[in-house]
């Protein structure tokens, strides 16, 4: 099968796991990878795997003859909000996994097939992509007044951009529980634990539900939900059975699901306890083949 | 150095913020109002008002608060004639909107807590307050589980950001006198002229009071406590007991002693649904280094999936859990009554 061609722009962590990803992708060919650091190591992991590997940025890519079908960024917000007009005035489509959240928020086991031709998609965050899908699995069973995520992360695995910003992941991830999963209002809430060694990372969601919700159908939808997301995201699994609780003071006046998530990481460059980050390139490498089908099929 | 000419530490009472785990955030404005009213005349400078679990606290997690907290943040700096109100927040789950909503309300000091290793997330917004021409203090949060030198640096990383006094905040009472001292004594050596340095025990091991008084011989100028312990775990280092404590060793505190004892008895401990009690449950907390605000979350779970809170704890102890990961002790209640 021919494949979509695609350049990483980020030659970071990030950008080096979804590059190992890609490579094994049926759908998609990646290329390119972009950095601005000649001496990063990512540059050359590309380049031994077979990549273009360039330090000269992204202006460079999209100045030479041959371009990519899509571009996956992988820098920061700011960056992304630079890069963003090129790649739309070139109609390259564009996978946003930085919180620049431009385009529709994208959670794959929920909503891909509705940004099939979006000129950009935002995988929102990585407590997002964890999540969002367990708020759907009970908001189309029964109303969702109200959702709360509990997102636990490995320290080491938490960067630099998410610790000077940490408003935005609450904020963003807020949003999508709303938007994307379907709850009358949504909140989000970040932990990040120092144990070594470094935890798995962890989630909980806690859904608000009415008194005389069906239960048992709320439970089998997630376990649907749960098996979707581990389709492309392996690591992604529950911790437990979902948990009901009728209501009392403390949970003010409302009956709940809690469900209880671990995402292993696939270990392909981060470490296995950095299941956030994991999901975070399972998603981009599950959206972007979405896109590349659509591409291919035109093209055919 | 002391804490200003007239007073040689400051006495922050967190009743109305750390009581609220106690109380499983279910304060009126009516409690808001007696608690800082006499506290206020008994001389007590800082009154701390917020869910327990900080701005935004209100949740599943955590708990729902019966009022909004901001709703008791005015109430209380209506009430109060001196004090100053502060309010606790936690990066990660409240948001820099919170803050202004507080400082727009009328609290004037604003604390910021983090786990001990992770003061680079509050950055952002010790920035935020010093903007807002708002008096910050950084919390380090389970500060038994770093070595000294270790909180001094993250101490650095707060003070930095615009924090004007850093917290040894030994968040399970788990420190045990120079355990205290050597850290309280770092974080003064790191800082010198830039920050101040405070300590905020609790009682799981009995020792509140006498860490406390180690702490200002450290070098320690603002110092924690809860009138009646009304705080999480065993409670908060009793600020009467503390205050009765200071005056005997000349530790100016500007608290009416006999008033704060009398206002304990009178006026705090009749809101509290019931004393807080160095039981089982709460030396399981100082004794495994587990954070104390899991006491009532661990409480619950036990009783409804039937199996020993004492166990829940002792698993969060080896789980390495942080503040704000209460939703684990479920997962760990659900793991322990399979295994039975």
């Amino acid at each position: 099968m021919t494949k979509a061609t695609a350049a990483i722009v980020g030659s970071g962590n990030i950008g080096t796991d979804l590059m190992y990803k890609l490579l094994r992708s049926e759908a998609i060919e990646p290329r390119w990878m972009i950095g601005v650091d000649q001496d990063s190591p990512g540059l050359k992991r590309a380049e031994s795997a077979g990549l273009t590997a360039s330090a000269e940025g992204v202006d460079r890519l999209l100045d030479q003859g041959e371009r990519p079908d899509i571009v996956f960024e992988a820098t920061s917000a700011y960056v992304h909000k630079e890069n963003a007009p090129k790649y739309l005035a070139l109609g390259i489509q564009a996978v946003d996994l930085t919180p620049a959240a431009l385009g529709p928020a994208v959670v794959p086991a929920v909503n891909l097939g509705a940004h099939l031709d979006a000129p950009n998609v935002s995988l929102i965050t990585c407590g997002g992509q964890a999540t969002i899908p367990i708020v759907h699995a009970v908001s189309r069973v029964t109303e969702v007044a109200y959702a709360e995520i509990v997102a636990s992360v490995a320290s080491p695995s938490a960067g630099p951009g998410t610790r000077a910003n940490i408003d935005e992941f609450t904020r963003t991830t807020g949003r999508g529980i709303e938007t994307i999963g379907g709850a009358g209002k949504g909140k989000a809430i970040i932990i990040l634990n120092p144990a070594e060694p470094p935890m798995l990372m962890q989630d909980t969601v806690f859904c608000a539900i009415p008194v005389d919700a069906d239960r048992e159908a709320i439970t089998v939808s997630i376990k649907e939900v749960v098996a979707a997301v581990a389709s492309y995201v392996p690591g992604y699994r529950l911790r437990a059975e979902p948990q009901f609780d009728d209501p009392t003071p403390m949970s003010g006046g409302l009956a709940r699901v809690a469900v209880f998530l671990e995402v292993e990481g696939a270990g392909d460059f981060l470490p296995p306890y950095s299941g956030n980050l994991d999901i975070m390139t399972a998603a981009a490498t599950k959206v972007g083949e979405g896109f590349a089908r659509r591409i291919l099929s035109e093209r055919s | 150095m002391p804490y200003s000419a007239d007073l040689d530490i400051r006495v922050t009472d967190s009743s109305l913020r750390d009581g609220s785990h106690a109380k499983r955030h279910q304060f009126t404005v009516e409690h808001v109002r007696s608690v800082v009213g006499a506290l206020d005349d008994a001389g007590v400078p800082v009154i701390e008002v917020t869910h327990g679990d900080g701005l935004g606290g209100s949740s599943f997690n955590y708990g729902f608060s019966h009022t909004p907290e901001q709703e008791l943040i005015k109430a209380a700096v209506a009430t109060a004639k001196r004090a100053k109100i502060a309010f606790l927040m936690l990066p990660g789950l409240g948001i820099q909107d919170d803050i202004r909503e507080a400082a727009d309300n009328g609290a004037s000091v604003c604390r910021i807590a983090t786990h001990c290793t992770e003061a680079d997330i509050s950055v952002q917004h010790f920035g935020l307050a010093r903007k807002l021409g708002l008096e910050t203090v950084g919390f380090l949060m389970m500060a038994h589980s770093r070595p000294p030198e270790a909180l001094a640096e993250q101490a650095r990383i707060m003070a930095d950001a615009g924090c004007q006094c850093v917290y040894v905040v030994d968040s399970a009472g788990a420190l045990i006198m120079e355990q205290t001292g050597d850290r309280v004594a770092a974080l003064v050596a790191e800082l010198g002229p830039d920050a101040q340095v405070g300590f905020h025990g609790h009682e799981n091991l009995g020792l509140g009071v006498a860490n406390s008084v180690i702490a200002v011989r450290a070098g320690a100028v603002q110092i924690d406590g809860s009138t009646r312990r009304f705080g999480a775990g065993a409670g908060n280092t009793p600020v009467e007991a503390f205050a009765a404590v200071a005056e005997k060793l000349g530790i100016r505190t500007g608290i009416d002693t006999i008033k704060i004892i009398d206002a304990a008895e009178d006026v705090v401990r009749p809101i509290m649904d019931g004393e807080c009690l160095l039981d089982r449950m709460s030396l399981t907390m100082g004794y495994a280094g587990v954070y104390s605000s899991f006491l009532k979350h661990a409480d619950r779970q036990a009783k409804k999936y039937g199996v020993p809170g004492a166990e829940i704890l002792l698993e969060a102890g080896r789980r390495n859990l942080v503040g704000g990961q209460e939703d684990q002790l479920i997962e760990i209640a659900v793991a322990l009554a399979a295994k039975k």
